[in-house]
């Protein structure tokens, strides 16, 4: 009996997924799958070959990332994938290295090696899948849980006060940082183009529903989320970090806050420390 | 083309010999992290990286120099870092990544005593364990130890050879002694340096199987960017790399783990016998203590004691065979070490009846000749 899947239309992001792996592990009215999406859609539409790209997961729901992507991709340590990022950068700095994975992994236990590599200017793009929580492990408290939200362990509300991730990106140096939504595809699409297409260390934001771990102890059901997305949000491009705080009574700010010019890291090394005559693109035939 | 290596003698200390080997292996990238006594190594190979064609870069912290190694490894270059004991401790995780994931590189630990800061500026032997079992899970790792600035060099050339045969982390257990100790240090022509690199696969990009072993137990290594689309992930996972949560995979993958290691000993372990055909009692060691178990022989021989050096320059995976073999004819072993009885506990295991003895050292001197030649008479008493 043939399978109905073969004669139907491919999927236009067939080719960028390792189809053998799916379905994948992505719980329903998860927002991961979305932001993937607009991740592989960005890969596609900047017509650089695949080979060019590598992309990077720590460990978490979004970190099962780089397991679903069918290019050269890596699933590390929890916390670790933007040194292993800057380990290939700097050792090929001609390939485009993509970090996605979530806001546990990159913000809390991976904090330091996020505002180092915002420091240096290293040219990677990181994709924060922030959905409050820490869905995989079933719904603790995170360094991003709202004040005073529910957790399986702060099951009181949250005693603590989250960070603000654009403005701790940009206070640490990044030179590109945005925060949209998963709901707002298309700006999320042009975000992650616009950041292949630059130079330099690039930080966008998204925030992403987790109904099942998140959402059921804070009363909140997967459509309200997207609701509260496409209701209690704010496109103010340049807006400035401090204002950024996430807080959908206010209204949450998204769009791009910072796109500047800054020499990366590979760039500086270039100039400083490679010798002309060897550059590393060389190294990739042997 | 110029060659990069120092060919020549020089009177240069351990830390700049492993840093002059790195050079020699064909190293390309180092991640470091400042730290005594090892940080001479960084800062020697920060000097002679840019002038290889290579990258040095001072990471914010051990646990993202490991990390960047890795990283660096899976473009197709040879990778290092080099740390002590605080710093080894945070590294095990990502050790445990690049054992699962076959990644190989170098890892040298200039120890000093601890536990935690302990004396910095001072030697020890005492993570030799650590080496064998920090990071968690089973697994098969290689550890090499120098007994001298001379063998911080050549060992660091085994270190990435045996790594890049064997798709290995390995380790050069080295110490505060040797890595600050100064010696004539002869660097050989480039032409006589023996140095191996990883297969890189062939054929069907379609069908590459990054995970199936080949005649030695290991799969060719792609590099990123060769097409091959890799998957590389610290979950247990199958020949394709995929992740599969099935005991099935982890028994096969462990196999393929533990085989690569246990089924080439002979390639791996690397000893130095030294009076030993008619020795009544062996003095196991190994790194600078391997020097005062040297002068122990010989004064003891002096006195009449038969007395025979077994020197492990390859610590783990252990030579338990040979120690088996030597307890069918010896009266016993004393291993010495600057720790309070680690690869003792390790003769022990496989030297059966046969007693043997420690000559410890709880940190920060080495050990005199006289401790093991006092044990020594004690137990042929």
């Amino acid at each position: 009996m043939k399978n109905s899947s073969t004669t139907a239309t491919p999927h236009p992001l067939e080719d960028l997924v390792r189809m053998d792996r799916i379905p994948h592990i992505w719980c329903s009215g998860c927002g991961t799958g979305s932001v993937f999406t607009s991740c592989l859609t960005a890969i596609k539409q900047s017509g650089i070959p695949y080979n060019q790209f590598a992309m990077v997961s720590g460990i978490g729901c979004s970190g099962r990332g780089a397991g679903y992507i069918n290019i050269d991709s890596f699933h590390t340590t929890h916390g670790r994938a933007i040194p292993f990022a800057t380990g290939i950068k700097m050792a090929r700095p001609d390939l485009k290295v993509i970090v996605f994975s979530g806001d546990g992994d990159l913000c809390a236990i991976g904090g330091n090696h996020l505002i180092h590599a915002a420091r240096r200017n290293m040219d990677i793009i990181v994709i924060c899948v922030n959905n409050l929580t820490y869905g995989m492990t079933g719904g603790q408290v995170a360094a991003t849980t709202p004040f005073k939200a529910k957790s399986s362990t702060t099951t009181l509300g949250n005693p603590d006060t989250p960070f603000n991730l654009p403005l701790l990106a940009y206070a640490a140096g990044a030179t590109y940082v945005a925060r949209w939504t998963m709901l707002h595809a298309r700006d999320l699409t042009d975000a992650v183009q616009t950041a292949i297409a630059r130079k330099g260390f690039s930080f966008i934001e998204v925030l992403s529903p987790c109904p099942v771990n998140f959402g059921r102890r804070n009363r909140e059901k997967s459509l309200d989320t997207l609701r509260k997305y496409h209701e209690n949000t704010i496109v103010k491009n340049g807006a400035h970090p401090s204002e950024l705080d996430v807080d959908f009574n206010k209204g949450v700010i998204l769009g791009t806050f910072v796109n500047v010019d800054r020499p990366t890291c590979d760039e500086v090394y270039r100039k400083m420390y490679w010798p002309a005559e060897e550059p590393k693109e060389q190294r990739k035939t042997g | 083309m110029k060659s990069h290596v120092l060919t020549g003698e020089h009177f240069i200390n351990g830390d700049e010999a492993c840093a002059e080997g790195a050079i020699a292996a064909g190293c390309k990238f180092f991640g470091g992290y400042p730290i005594t006594p090892a940080t001479e190594v960084a800062e020697q190979i920060s000097i002679r990286l840019p002038q290889v064609g290579g990258t040095f870069i001072q990471m914010e912290d051990e646990i993202a120099a490991m990390t960047s190694i890795l990283g660096a490894a899976w473009t197709g270059v040879k990778s290092m870092t080099a740390t002590s004991g605080p710093g080894f401790s945070l590294m095990m995780e990502t050790v445990g990544l690049a054992v699962v994931t076959e990644t190989p590189c170098v890892v040298v630990n200039v120890q000093r005593a601890g536990p935690s800061t302990g004396l910095p500026t001072q030697g020890a032997q005492a993570d030799m364990m650590q080496a064998r079992w920090g990071s968690h899970g089973d697994y098969e790792i290689i550890a090499l130890a120098p007994s001298s600035p001379q063998e911080m060099f050549d060992l660091t050339i085994t270190a990435f050879n045996l790594s890049e045969t064997y798709r290995t982390p390995v380790f050069i257990m080295s110490d505060e002694i040797v890595g600050h100790m100064s010696e004539k240090v002869i660097i050989p022509e480039a032409r006589k340096i023996k140095t191996v690199s990883r297969p890189r696969p062939t054929g069907r990009k379609d069908r590459f199987l990054p995970y199936k072993p080949g005649p030695n137990g290991v799969a060719p290594m792609p590099a990123i960017g060769d097409g091959y689309n890799v998957h590389v992930t610290g979950l247990t996972h199958d020949e394709k790399g995929y992740p599969v949560m099935s005991v099935e995979t982890q028994k096969e993958m462990m196999a393929r783990l533990l085989g690569k290691i246990r089924n080439n000993l002979d390639d791996i372990i690397l000893t130095e016998e030294h009076r030993l055909e008619d020795a009544d009692i062996v003095v196991v060691s190994y790194g600078v203590s391997a020097r005062t178990a040297y002068t122990a022989v010989e004064e003891a021989r002096q006195m009449g004691i038969k007395m025979g050096l077994l020197r492990l320059i390859t610590v783990w995976p252990f030579p338990e065979e040979k120690i088996r073999s030597l307890a069918k004819r010896v009266k016993g072993f004393i291993t010495v070490e600057i720790n309070m009885g680690q690869i003792c506990r390790e003769v022990q295991r496989f030297a059966g009846l046969t007693p043997t003895y420690l000559a410890g050292h709880p940190g920060g001197a080495i050990i005199p000749p006289e401790d093991v030649l006092k044990i020594a008479k004690e137990a042929l008493a």
